[in-house]
């Protein structure tokens, strides 16, 4: 019998998923003995002609990491889908836009605009833009459209799985690519992770008082953190409370805070939100005065809250996108 | 109704969320007495303004409503003892972050209501009816499409290999 045959692909990302997958080190092999791998672009020349030549549902799964804002990205997780059994939203940028889509606090038109003339690093100047198509000796030359907005997987195509984090960790990854391939599959839209927040298994869970309350938020370069008493007792937003567990605590390891990666659990429909309600929650003092002080010591609260999960969002993106050039939309 | 049709005739939706003990109490009076306000406000009762979910706000916004406003028990009088602070430290936190998502801090407002301010509620009701009306309509972006069948280089790579 013929080994299931899976993909790997990347759109709007850092690359930081393909070295996740690389982390898994001599687990690697196991995967590999299981499965075929048949569309790798960052690891193996295969192109997309090989991967449209399959029959459709061919593929036992593939696995897509990065957010959609170009044409192609969203043609090729298009083509993926028509192939294969099962999707997995590969890591935060494709589960929920990840920190790609922070770019939806900007306008297109803004982002062409800085990237294309006002960056420090064009020396062009004219305010040359990118064409989609163009006649050159070979042919016509054509590059993708860049969309309005940055989008999550499941905003473009059917998706099945999610394996959360930023990257995804590495037992999680193994966990579910030898689930797919033995075909132990678990119900749809489910996220592969442990379904309770980080604060349950974090290293520093003992140190977190039973009422904890916050007289000043610090940001980490304002302080020198203890090694280890829980990071919100010393005033770090550490968005432990709202973020789902599964990746071993790794930054409050490293004396980091939360930033909120593994998105949230099944109950939460809006990270943000939630993590945000969480942090408020904390505030020790009743005066509004004194409220809004500690509020604004929370600088860049959608940056904060949304780091990874603007695009999926209730609210999607900022409602009349701010120039670029204003810096942070606050 | 379409985009333009609702702007030519725009009347602001505001959803309200009322604690049981002071605010929506506060309402019934105003009703009772025979109050007139603007009919713009649809209130939602919950026990405690400390049980407003930011989602709840976010929720309503993306459902269509063009301003929130949320009314709880004066400091001091919660029927739980900290329900409307809690809902204070949220409510501004929550502000200072739709203000990052470009949406005008207005379009929320925190209000303390007693049993016995049944003027008020028509007040605060009449007040933020005007003043989303002069914002005019939130307009929220759902999340785009490309559009349908625009080719592109890998659209036509599939083209070639499939005909």
């Amino acid at each position: 019998m013929s080994k299931p045959k899976v993909a790997f692909y990347w759109c709007a990302s850092c690359g930081g998923c393909e070295e996740a997958v690389v982390d898994l080190n001599e687990v690697v092999l196991d995967v590999v003995e299981a499965v075929d791998i048949v569309f790798w672009p960052v690891a193996m020349d295969f192109k997309v002609s090989d991967v449209a030549a399959l029959e459709d549902g061919e593929l036992a799964a593939v696995f897509i990491n990065g957010a959609i804002r170009t044409s192609e990205q969203a043609e090729i997780v298009e083509l993926l889908r028509r192939k294969a059994g099962a999707v997995v939203a590969f890591g935060a940028c494709a589960w929920l836009g990840g920190i790609p889509g922070l770019a939806n606090l900007y306008s297109r038109e803004s982002i062409l605009d800085y990237v294309c003339g006002e960056s420090p690093s064009t020396v062009d100047g004219g305010g040359a833009r990118p064409v989609e198509e163009f006649d050159a000796p070979e042919g016509r030359m054509r590059l993708p459209h860049f969309d309005e907005d940055v989008r999550t997987l499941d905003q473009v195509i059917d998706v099945d799985y999610y394996l959360p984090g930023c990257a995804p960790p590495a037992g999680l990854i193994a966990q579910a690519v030898m689930a797919l391939v033995e075909g132990r599959l678990p119900e749809k839209g489910s996220v592969l992770a442990p379904d309770v927040a980080l604060c349950a298994e974090c290293i520093r869970a003992a140190t977190k008082p039973e009422d904890l309350k916050v007289e000043r938020f610090y940001r980490p370069y304002e302080i020198v953190a203890d090694a280890e008493t829980c990071l919100l007792a010393q005033g770090l937003v550490c968005l432990g409370p709202s973020t789902r567990s599964g990746c071993g605590a790794v930054c409050i390891a490293a004396n980091m805070p939360c930033t909120g990666c593994m998105g949230p659990t099944s109950r939460v429909i809006d990270h943000g939100a939630k993590a945000l309600a969480a942090i408020a929650s904390l505030i020790e003092t009743r005066d509004p005065d004194e409220i809004a002080v500690l509020a604004e010591q929370i600088v860049d609260p959608v940056g904060t809250f949304y780091r990874y999960s603007l695009p999926a969002s209730l609210l999607h993106r900022r409602v009349e996108p701010a120039p670029i050039r204003g810096g942070p939309a606050v | 109704m379409s985009e333009q049709a609702r702007e030519d005739t725009f009347e602001p939706r505001i959803v309200a969320f009322f604690c049981n003990w002071c605010t929506y109490t506060a309402a019934d009076l105003a009703g009772i007495s025979r109050m007139q306000y603007a009919p713009n406000v649809r209130v939602i009762r919950l026990m405690c303004s400390g049980r407003v979910d930011p989602q709840f706000v976010l929720a309503a916004f993306r459902n269509g409503a063009d301003g929130v406003l949320i009314g709880g028990c004066h400091p001091g009088d919660c029927h739980y003892q900290e329900g409307n602070y809690n809902a204070l430290r949220r409510i501004e936190l929550l502000k200072q972050t739709l203000v990052g998502f470009g949406i005008e801090e207005d379009r929320l407002r925190l209000e303390w209501i007693s049993a016995s301010e049944g003027d008020r509620v028509q007040k605060v009701c009449n007040e933020m009816t005007e003043r989303i009306r002069a914002l005019g309509p939130l307009r929220l972006t759902t999340p785009s499409r490309v559009e349908a069948g625009a080719p592109g280089p890998a659209h036509e790579l599939v083209e070639q290999v499939t005909s």
